[in-house]
């Protein structure tokens, strides 16, 4: 097999493949993988060049799930779009509302209160946790085990439950407004998200249970589409892909946006950037996550859940470019505003957009089979890379 | 007529111990049909009823219910999905080989049913004894892997070829291995000593035996089932022969030939209705197959538990009612969870249908204490019910492994089970050969 280290990042001649016609006379296989296919994460659809089971070179097709977010953004008040951003990456709608909502602000010159604060990055963790179990689930399902998919969502549940009982979501949130929240945090809640931290951690050690030193699961993914951090670095790609090849970056800690730098957790990061380092690093997020949750719900203050922000919302000229740490990676946004009601323009850069431009390096010299295994690693959500 | 009557008549006797294609002077054809009608109708039945269980039993270790709608608890769940396969429209895509296309299902099922024509349920319970009877049953079950091939080819189509292509692959690199193991097995037929260590004896023909029947009375004879035979050999052929057979049944964790989350379906991507369901019924036959030859070969196929360590009439006696018990708890489980329905008017027929069934399982739980039917059935009991724990471990791999790779998955038939398997065999021979040469000096 083919080091995938040591063939050069993706160019343009990428699927010029090498052809060896010294023993046999062998056709490229060309398989299109998706947009309906059960591992493809929703509607990717990729195009593999194979040579028998090899990878040979991939194409990833995208936009079926395009909706136009970003014009939509242009014809709509900086309110009004709000919701839209939920819908991006739906599995972390929080994450992309908290984006949003800080790079307005950011804009308008106006900072949540304390306790705002305090509850999104509660509601934000718990997301991540959500994200991560999702992942976790539908990437174990993909390898070939199916039980873990039914126990992540069991435990996902119970987050969900409690994004309910805040704002009458589950998925799309909706949970944060320009300048603060949606709404005061409902009676109970810090109840809940202590019963739920402690619902939880023994949940995590199950999963681990099952996976992280089950020999097939090990086998599956060691060395199973490994990425260095240089060429995560040049491709762009953030978020726990990019910790996993060693690189200890994220936004949390290096930016501190909302009022991440109140609280003690560490970025845990990789060594050979393989699956398993992903799985790994995924993992102990999701435990961190919790911690920061726990702080951070121990230590709500009293106090307004609204900054002052005028009713109509007109930002000075100028643009500005916020990002955060999504579950998935770098979640930025970049909105240029003329001085009217309405952004002059949005661009979002969508860490799952980004994070598939690695999947034809990942997956070069690799098994049919890993694909699959890649592609769920890089947990993308097809409604964040199309938008 | 008073004749044919005695010629159907023979097989009701007690003391029949010849299974009826393998009786003296051509055998008796009448009851050959017979048994070979109950076999099929046995196995389909036992398809059946692994169809339900796989949902449910997964379904429990998924922390989910599994089906409840069709019937109580999802019991008529497989027949409404048979009448749904059979009422499905047929598709044959339009690039398909028609010929090889229409042809491949029949193959894999063939290859799955006929298996069953040497599988001895009891000493007298076997459609026919061959004398080459387990080199029948792998030729023939390794048949099946012509069906996928062809099925995937035809197919036309990417997935299904790259499935038959990793199945042909799969089925050779873990038929050496399977092979092997039950070489082993076979030879420890022909040691005829008494015991777990235990090698020859005075006047031994030191000649084993590839008849299925005769395997299991090789093991009543030296009193111990093969996986014990040797100590750690016996366990050790048997565990390659009880992995080598899931991968042979393309089952979890080896089900690469139709792996789900790669492959869609693998080589059955296009088949739909009832030509799929062919295959489905084919490979838990095919299942039910490889746990019945594991079964004979190491674990004394219809032999109940402690036959001689517990033996005498009163235990004969006691083993003699573990069929009507185990009807009857089940009959039990039934009605505990028939006073557990939802009171509510809505589940009446419901309940009313669980409790029929409770009662037809106490019923049949009844009949099988009846002396003349114990007798005959114990033998077939022990059978069936060491072949359904083999299908509880089927189920809970599936709910417990990841998938293997392709390469991962030949290295280990290659790299570690071929190995091992030569390894054991060689010991094995060896262990038999010393031990004859020892058990000759004593008695000269």
């Amino acid at each position: 097999m083919t080091d995938p280290k040591t063939l050069s990042p993706p160019s343009l001649e990428t699927h010029v493949a090498a052809h060896d016609d010294t023993f046999l006379d062998t056709n490229e296989l060309v398989i299109n993988m998706g947009p309906q296919h059960p591992a493809t994460h929703g509607v990717l659809r990729v195009i593999l060049r194979l040579d028998g089971e090899k990878v040979l070179g991939l194409e990833c097709v995208i936009g079926y799930l395009h909706r136009g977010v970003e014009k939509i953004a242009e014809n709509r008040t900086y309110t009004m779009f709000n919701p839209y951003v939920d819908r991006m990456d739906y599995v972390a709608a929080v994450s992309n509302g908290l984006g949003y909502c800080e790079a307005v602000e950011k804009l308008l010159s106006v900072e949540a209160p304390p306790r705002a604060q305090y509850i999104r990055v509660i509601l934000t963790e718990l997301n991540r946790v959500a994200s991560h179990q999702l992942w976790l689930g539908t990437h174990a399902l993909d390898i070939g085990a199916i039980t873990p998919l039914f126990y992540t969502f069991r435990d996902r549940e119970e987050i969900l439950k409690i994004f309910e009982k805040y704002c009458g979501a589950r998925l799309t949130t909706h949970a944060f407004r320009i300048g603060g929240l949606q709404y005061e945090a409902y009676d109970g809640f810090e109840k809940d998200v202590k019963n739920f931290l402690k619902f939880f951690a023994p949940k995590i050690d199950e999963y681990e249970e099952l996976l992280t030193t089950n020999r097939i699961w090990l086998e599956r993914t060691k060395g199973v589409g490994v990425i260095s951090g240089k060429d995560c670095i040049a491709l762009g790609v953030t978020g726990p892909v990019l910790r996993a090849s060693g690189v200890q970056w994220d936004i949390r800690k290096a930016q501190p946006y909302a009022n991440y730098k109140n609280f003690d957790f560490k970025i845990p990061t990789g060594e050979h950037g393989d699956t398993y380092d992903r799985y790994l690093v995924r993992m102990v997020e999701m435990r961190q996550s919790c911690r920061i949750i726990e702080q951070a719900v121990n230590a709500i203050p009293e106090g307004p859940i609204m900054a002052k922000v005028p009713k109509v919302m007109k930002p000075p000229v100028g643009e500005i470019y916020h990002s955060i740490e999504a579950p998935k990676g770098e979640l930025g946004y970049f909105i240029v505003s003329d001085g009217s009601t309405q952004p002059y323009r949005v661009r979002v850069r969508p860490p799952s957009f980004v994070n598939l431009q690695a999947l034809d390096l990942m997956c070069r010299g690799q098994l049919v089979a890993d694909v699959i295994a890649v592609i769920g690693t890089l947990d993308i959500v097809l409604g964040e890379v199309d938008r | 007529m008073h004749e044919f009557l005695d010629y159907i008549q023979s097989y009701l006797r007690n003391d029949v111990t010849v299974s009826p294609g393998a009786a003296p002077n051509g055998g008796n054809i009448f009851w050959a049909l017979v048994y070979i009608l109950l076999v099929f109708a046995g196995v389909s039945l036992g398809v059946i009823c692994m169809n339900w269980l796989e949902r449910k039993i997964l379904a429990h270790m998924q922390v989910r219910l599994g089906p409840m709608r069709v019937g109580p608890h999802g019991l008529l769940q497989p027949i409404a999905d048979a009448v749904k396969l059979l009422i499905k429209e047929d598709i044959m895509p339009a690039e398909a080989d028609a010929v090889v296309f229409w042809v491949a299902p029949f193959i894999v099922t063939l290859a799955a049913f006929t298996v069953f024509v040497v599988v001895p349920f009891g000493p007298a319970h076997a459609i026919t004894d061959m004398n080459i009877g387990i080199l029948f049953m792998l030729g023939v079950s390794s048949l099946s892997v012509l069906g996928i091939v062809t099925a995937g080819w035809a197919s036309n189509s990417h997935y299904p070829l790259i499935g038959a292509l990793r199945s042909s692959a799969q089925m050779v690199s873990y038929e050496v291995a399977m092979g092997l193991a039950v070489v082993s097995a076979i030879l420890m037929t022909s040691l005829h000593g008494v015991g777990l260590y235990g090698v020859g004896g005075p006047g031994t023909s030191g000649i084993g035996t590839l008849s299925m029947i005769d395997i299991v009375k090789m093991q009543e004879e030296q009193h111990v089932w093969f996986i014990f035979k040797f100590f750690p050999l016996g366990l050790i052929a048997f565990a390659i022969f009880a992995i080598a057979m899931i991968a042979e049944t393309n089952r979890a964790p080896f089900d690469l030939p139709e792996a789900e989350s790669e492959l869609t379906a693998g080589f059955h991507t296009e088949y739909s209705g009832f030509r799929w369901s062919l295959f489905f019924l084919a490979e838990y036959s095919a299942m039910i197959a490889v746990s019945s030859i594991a079964v004979t070969l190491w674990l004394g196929g219809w032999l109940r538990p402690f036959p001689n360590m517990l033996g005498g009439h009163a235990w004969d006696l006691v083993f003699s009612f573990f069929p009507g018990l185990a009807f009857l708890f089940l009959a039990g489980m039934t009605f505990y969870n028939v006073r557990r329905m939802p009171q509510h008017p809505f589940f009446k027929i419901q309940t009313m249908g669980l409790a029929a069934f409770g009662a037809t399982l106490g019923l049949i739980g009844l009949i099988l204490f009846i002396p003349p039917v114990r007798d005959r059935v114990g033998d077939i009991f022990w059978f069936v019910a060491k072949v359904a724990a083999f299908m509880y471990l089927y189920i809970w791999y599936r709910g417990t492994f990841p998938r293997y790779r392709f390469d991962q998955l030949m290295k280990v038939g290659w790299k570690v089970l071929l190995p091992l398997g030569l390894g054991v065999l060689i010991l094995t021979a060896g262990a038999g050969i010393v031990g004859l040469e020892m058990a000759q000096r004593v008695t000269h």
